[in-house]
């Protein structure tokens, strides 16, 4: 479809990293079934680095591509480096996104910090790109919030 | 890979017969239908066929039939039309919240020039309730504007009672018959309606033309101004192929319309029942009863259409959905959420409408492709029915 690039559609079709982690170290949740986006994240974390992460998404074709890269953008770096991914390096990695669907990006970048979130929560940790950072903001209306990123 | 299209109800391909009628009106009878001279008098004689035509459809009299540029030309005509008439008798409009934007974006620009008006809630299967408009009628109400059939949902509107009340009360009532041309019977003198609105390409006719039938005695103020085309209510040179072709995609429809509604009926309930027997959690969306007869309006929980709607595009399957990520608004339908449909599943509900050119081979493979698809993105999704939200 003519609305998406070809990188994309090809995540949207054959989105990586798909599932739920069994003892995930964190995990977080952002947007709502009745904001029409709702993404899951799940992450592994060993020496303060993510080594593996998983995503469900409830979402149109953007959300889906937007959760496919998100994951894979963060396996390998460290928690520091992964909650200094923001959502236009999100968009940057797609190649680029519609300007109404930039919100999907917003809602990659803070599924990871919610569950970068989670996991600093459950090992007591504090980071620097937490700061402020509450998971449970703007979920009913982070499609608005979006339009200003 | 098959090419299977079920969006007629956005809009239909042009059938081969009133493509023929409609060429010659291009190249050789171009003449301006306003000239003296011979070709133009050709032109002339053409339109007044057409209008013939398209008046037969509806039983109306030729006289009481214009022609516009489109369905929404119409709407904003009548409601405008109708605003201004009648302007010194009052200012309070009464329509429903499930109105195609042609009508609500129209009472909208009115409220903002003084006008009141009201926007009927529906009952769950997507229909008026009569006593819900008697109760709406004010001294000032001017006119009652009520869909035929809506768009999304394909619900069948009463309207020769919801007129009925109009008419004892001495109130204009317009109805947008978009959907509803060639797909339901249409009587204007049985319904009682005084204004109605069509389009050629809901019918397999050409796009840019459509019409709004005014009752015989009606006044309604002109919406577009200039010469003196269609006994001077309606200015612009004529839109000639495209009458041509409305005219005869009209003809079809009323030789066609037992046979084209029983055809597309079937196939409509045979894909629903296959759908709902091979997916789990799909609801039909409106009434079964009073319902166009090519509609299928599903919403398949825990998925969100424009992911579907993706998928199945890259299958040769194009359908249409009331998702808000497939709108420049982000707003999802406005028709579903009247209806009472839980916003969540709003954004997984897809509009199939089968027509004419549409066989039961390309339901079972959209079927089967279905399948494939909400099974996969019910994998992907981050809510099910065991886990809820």
């Amino acid at each position: 479809m003519a609305m998406y690039n070809d990188k994309v559609m090809d995540h949207f079709m054959n989105p990586h990293n798909v599932g739920e982690l069994e003892n995930a170290d964190g995990s977080g949740t952002y947007g709502s079934p009745v904001c029409g986006d709702m993404m899951k994240i799940d992450i592994k974390v060993e020496d303060d680095v993510i080594k593996d992460a998983k995503f469900k998404t409830f979402g149109c074709g953007s959300a889906i591509a937007s959760s496919s890269v998100a994951t894979d953008m963060i396996i390998g770096l460290t928690v520091d480096e992964a909650l200094a991914v923001t959502n236009k390096q999100i968009i940057n990695e797609l190649g680029g996104l519609p300007a109404i669907k930039i919100h999907c990006s917003v809602l990659a970048d803070h599924a990871i910090k919610s569950a970068i979130y989670d996991y600093a929560q459950k090992n007591g940790k504090s980071y620097k790109g937490l700061e402020g950072f509450d998971p449970d903001a703007d979920e009913d209306d982070h499609h608005d919030s979006c339009e200003v990123e | 890979m098959r090419q299977v299209y079920l969006d007629y109800s956005a809009t239909t391909p042009v059938k081969e017969d009133v493509l023929k009628e409609m060429i010659p009106y291009f190249t050789e009878n171009f003449g301006n239908p306003s000239s003296l001279y011979t070709i133009g008098a050709a032109s002339k004689e053409a339109i007044e066929k057409a209008r013939t035509q398209v008046a037969k459809l509806i039983h109306a009299q030729e006289k009481e039939l214009f022609f516009t540029s489109s369905g929404t030309e119409a709407d904003n005509w009548a409601v405008l039309g109708a605003a201004d008439t009648l302007k010194a008798k009052g200012n309070h409009i009464i329509t429903t919240k499930i109105e195609h934007h042609a009508m609500l974006h129209s009472c909208e620009y009115l409220e903002k020039h003084g006008y009141e008006v009201t926007y009927l809630d529906v009952k769950p299967d997507g229909r008026v309730d009569p006593e819900a408009l008697k109760a709406a009628i004010t001294d000032k109400t001017i006119l009652i504007s009520i869909m035929f059939v809506n768009n999304e949902i394909g619900t069948v509107e009463p309207i020769k009672e919801l007129a009925a009340i109009a008419k004892e009360r001495g109130i204009l009532f317009h109805t947008d018959a978009v959907q509803a041309l060639g797909n339901v019977p249409i009587d204007v003198k049985d319904l009682g309606v005084d204004l109605m609105s069509i389009s050629a390409h809901k019918i397999y006719g050409p796009k840019g033309i459509g019409a709004l039938y005014i009752r015989k005695g009606v006044k309604l103020s002109n919406f577009i101004h200039g010469g003196g085309q269609e006994s001077k209510k309606r200015a612009g040179t004529e839109n000639l192929p495209g009458i041509v072709g409305f005219g005869k995609a009209a003809e079809l429809a009323g030789e066609n319309l037992d046979s084209h509604v029983a055809k597309i009926s079937g196939l409509r309930d045979y894909f629903i029942d296959q759908i709902t027997s091979k997916i789990e959690n799909v609801t039909v969306n409106g009434s079964r009863e009073f319902r166009h007869p090519g509609n299928a309006n599903l919403t398949f929980e825990f998925i969100e259409g424009e992911a579907m709607l993706l998928y199945l595009d890259l299958r040769g399957i194009a359908v249409s959905t009331g998702s808000a990520c497939s709108s420049a608004s982000l707003s999802p339908s406005h028709v579903l959420s009247a209806i009472g449909v839980p916003v969540e599943n709003i954004h997984g509900s897809l509009r199939f409408t089968v027509g004419d050119f549409t066989t039961k081979e390309d339901l079972d493979y959209v079927v089967t492709e279905l399948v494939e698809v909400v099974n996969k993105l019910r994998n992907i999704s981050s809510i099910s029915k065991t886990k809820g939200w």
